[in-house]
C-alpha cells in the first residue's frame, strides 16, 4: 500500500518535470506542441548511448540533458518560433510532423531500442520502515523530482527570469509591452522544458523501455496533467501531476480490489484494469465540465 | 467556396473511379483495387471529420475513435455469425452516433484548446477500454472471418464489388455533405463556425447544432470504420490510437480545411505517397514529416489552396 503510494509520488513527479515544460510553452505561446514527448524519447536515447559511452550514469545523463536543452533550442529557434501566430491546427500538423522525423532519425542513428540500466550501486532495495523494501533507484527518482521541482519552484516565484515568465503567462502582450524580450526568454524556456524532458526520459529508461514511441503515451498524459492543473500555472502542474500519478498507480492496484469485494470474479477481473486505465481521463473530463480553465489557472 | 472542385472534374472524376477497376481487374491488377478502396474508405473517415473541423470550426482531436468504435460494432458482431451487410452497417452507424452524442454533449460545453483535450481523453478513455476487452481479443485485436454480406450478389468479399460499394459510399457521403452545407442548417453551422454568440442572439441554439453535426460527423465516421474492418479483415485498437485521429486531422489540413472534398484530396495525396516512399525505404516516416513541413510552411492552407488561388484575400473571419 505504501509501496504504492510512493510508486504514485515517484512516476506523478516525473510527469510533473514533462508537464512543466509543456504547461510554459502552452500558457506562454499559446502553443500546441506535440512534439514534446519526442524531446522525452531524444533525451531518454542519448542518456542511454552516452552512459554507455562514458561508462558513468551520472556524467551520461547530465550529458543528455544538456544536449537535449540544446536540441530543445534548436528546434525553438528555426522552426517553432514561426508557428506561435498560426493557429491550432497547423501548430498540430507541423509538430506532428516533427514526431514522425525525429522517430525515423533516432531509428536511424541507434536503432528502435537501446539498453539502459540503472547504476549497479542503486540497483539492491533499501528498507524504509521494518517489512517495507523499497527500490534504492525509485528513491532517487523521487529525491531527484523533488530537488528539480523545488528549483523550479525557486526559479519561477523567486527570481526575475521567473517573473518574465510568469507575466508572458499571465499576459503576452503585457509582458512585451513592459520591455521583456518574450524572443529570447521562450527559447530559455523551450531549453529547459527540453532539459526536464530528458531528465524524465533518462530517469524513467531504466524502468520503463528506451524506445521509439515512447513519448507519444506519456505525452497524453502530460497534457491531461496540464489541462487538469490549468494551462500555464507550474504549481497546477505540479498538484496535476502528482494527482494523475496517485489516481493511476493508486487505481491500477486498488480498483481490482475493490471491484472483487463488489462484483463477481469475472466481472472484477475484466473490468478493474480497464476502469482504473481511464481513471485519468476520467478524471480530466469531469475537471474541464466542472471547471474548465483547471484547478489552477495560469492565465488572468 | 472558390477552392471547391468543379462540376465538370467530378465527372471526369467518377468515371474515372467506375473505369478504373475494370481495367485493372481485367488486367489482373486485383491489389490496386484494393489499394485504392483503402485511400477512399480514409477519405470517407476525413471528409466527416472535415464536417467538424472545417465547417464547424471545431478541432475534434479523437475522431479516430468513432472509426473505431464502427470497426469494432462490426467486428464484434461477424465474430457472433451476424454477416448481414445492413444489419452491420445499420449497428455500426448507430453506435457510433451514440457515442458521439455523449461525447459531443459533454465536450461542446468547452471550447478552444480544452474541446481539442477533452475530446482527446474521450478518445483515450475508448481506445484503453477497448484494449481491456480480451473476449474480442483485447490488445491483440480481432480477426473476422468473413466479411459483411448484403444479399443479392453483393458480397464484399469480392474485391471488385467491395470496391463499388465503397464508391457508391463514398458518393453518397459527398453528396450528403455538399447538400447539408447548402442547407439552411448548413448555413446557421458556417454562422456558428464565426461567431456563435450571434447565431445564439438571432434565435438559433448554436450548441444543438453544433451537437447535431457532431453526430452526424461521428456516424459518417462509424460507417468508415464499418467498411475499414471488411476491408482489413481485422480491426485493433490502435485504429483509435491517439496518432489516428492525427492522422486523419492531417489529411484534412492537407486537403483543404473547410471544403467538401478536402479530406478525400488529402487521404489520396497522403496515403499514396506513403506507399511510393515505402518502396524505397523503411524510413518512410522520415521523408513523409519534412513533406508535411513543408506543407505547414509553404501552403498553410492546404494544398488545394497551391492549385486554385483564391480570388479576394481571406481573413480569418471568412475563412
Amino acid at each position: 500500500m505504501l509501496e504504492q503510494a510512493l510508486n504514485g509520488l515517484q512516476f506523478g513527479l516525473m510527469l510533473f518535470l514533462l508537464a512543466s515544460g509543456l504547461t510554459l510553452v502552452f500558457g506562454i505561446m499559446d502553443m500546441i506542441n506535440l512534439a514534446h514527448g519526442a524531446l522525452y524519447m531524444v533525451g531518454a536515447f542519448l542518456a542511454a548511448w552516452l552512459v554507455q559511452l562514458t561508462q558513468s550514469f551520472l556524467s551520461g545523463v547530465l550529458l543528455a540533458v544538456g544536449l537535449t536543452a540544446v536540441v530543445g533550442m534548436l528546434l525553438e529557434a528555426t522552426l517553432l518560433r514561426t508557428l506561435y501566430a498560426r493557429d491550432h491546427l497547423s501548430q498540430v500538423l507541423a509538430t506532428f510532423a516533427l514526431i514522425l522525423i525525429i522517430n525515423d532519425s533516432v531509428r536511424m542513428i541507434w536503432g528502435s531500442d537501446l539498453a539502459l540500466s540503472a547504476p549497479q550501486a542503486l540497483s539492491g532495495p533499501v528498507q524504509l520502515l521494518p517489512g517495507l523494501l523499497y527500490p534504492s533507484y525509485r528513491l532517487v527518482i523521487i529525491a531527484v523530482g523533488l530537488a528539480i521541482a523545488l528549483l523550479l519552484f525557486v526559479l519561477v516565484t523567486r527570481t526575475r527570469m521567473g517573473a518574465w515568465v510568469r507575466a508572458g503567462a499571465s499576459n503576452r502582450e503585457m509582458a512585451m509591452a513592459m520591455g521583456i524580450n518574450i524572443k529570447v526568454l521562450f527559447t530559455g524556456v523551450f531549453g529547459l522544458g527540453a532539459a526536464l524532458c530528458a531528465v524524465a526520459g533518462a530517469m524513467l529508461g531504466p524502468l520503463l523501455a528506451v524506445q521509439v514511441g515512447m513519448g507519444e503515451n506519456i505525452l497524453i498524459l502530460a497534457f491531461v496533467v496540464i489541462v487538469i492543473g490549468g494551462i500555464g500555472s507550474v504549481w497546477g502542474a505540479f498538484v496535476g501531476a502528482i494527482l494523475v500519478g496517485f489516481v493511476d498507480t493508486m487505481g491500477r492496484t486498488l480498483l481490482p480490489h475493490l471491484f472483487r469485494e463488489i462484483f463477481s470474479p469475472q466481472f472484477a477481473s475484466a473490468a478493474g484494469p480497464a476502469v482504473a486505465s481511464i481513471l485519468v481521463y476520467v478524471l480530466m473530463a469531469v475537471v474541464l465540465f466542472v471547471r474548465p480553465q483547471g484547478l489552477f489557472s495560469g492565465r488572468s | 467556396m472558390n477552392r471547391e472542385t468543379p462540376p465538370w472534374l467530378w465527372t471526369l472524376l467518377l468515371a474515372l473511379a467506375i473505369a478504373l477497376p475494370l481495367v485493372l481487374h481485367a488486367r489482373g491488377q486485383d491489389y490496386y483495387i484494393s489499394m485504392i478502396s483503402r485511400m477512399m474508405i480514409y477519405g470517407i473517415a476525413a471528409c466527416s471529420l472535415n464536417l467538424i473541423l472545417g465547417f464547424g470550426g471545431l478541432v475534434s482531436f479523437g475522431h479516430a475513435a468513432f472509426v473505431g468504435i464502427g470497426a469494432y460494432a462490426v467486428g464484434i458482431m461477424i465474430t457472433e455469425g451476424v454477416t448481414s451487410g445492413w444489419l452491420n452497417f445499420a449497428v455500426a452507424m448507430g453506435v457510433s452516433a451514440l457515442a458521439a452524442a455523449v461525447i459531443g454533449a459533454i465536450s461542446l460545453r468547452t471550447r478552444g484548446v480544452y474541446f481539442i483535450m477533452i475530446t482527446l481523453a474521450f478518445a483515450q478513455m475508448i481506445y484503453y477500454l477497448v484494449n481491456s476487452i480480451k473476449a474480442y481479443g483485447g490488445d491483440e485485436g480481432l480477426n473476422i472471418k468473413s466479411r459483411s454480406n448484403f444479399g443479392m450478389g453483393l458480397d464484399l468479399k469480392n474485391d471488385l464489388t467491395f470496391y463499388f460499394v465503397v464508391l457508391l459510399v463514398l458518393v453518397l457521403t459527398l453528396v450528403i455533405i455538399s447538400r447539408m452545407m447548402k442547407s439552411r442548417f448548413g448555413r446557421v453551422i458556417l454562422a456558428i463556425r464565426d461567431d456563435d454568440t450571434r447565431v445564439d442572439a438571432i434565435g438559433f441554439p448554436a450548441y444543438t447544432y453544433k451537437w447535431v453535426l457532431f453526430i452526424i460527423a461521428g456516424t459518417l465516421g462509424g460507417l468508415a470504420g464499418a467498411l475499414m474492418v471488411n476491408h482489413q479483415n481485422y480491426v485493433s485498437p490502435n485504429l483509435m490510437h491517439w496518432t489516428q485521429s492525427g492522422t486523419l486531422m492531417i489529411m484534412v489540413i492537407l486537403g483543404g480545411v473547410g471544403t467538401l472534398s478536402g479530406g478525400l484530396w488529402g487521404a489520396l495525396v497522403l496515403l499514396i505517397l506513403e506507399d511510393l516512399i515505402a518502396e524505397y525505404t523503411v524510413y518512410w516516416q522520415f521523408y513523409i514529416g519534412w513533406f508535411l513541413l513543408a506543407v505547414v510552411l509553404l501552403a498553410p492552407r492546404g494544398l488545394s489552396s497551391l492549385f486554385n488561388r483564391p480570388k479576394k484575400l481571406e481573413t480569418k473571419a471568412n475563412a
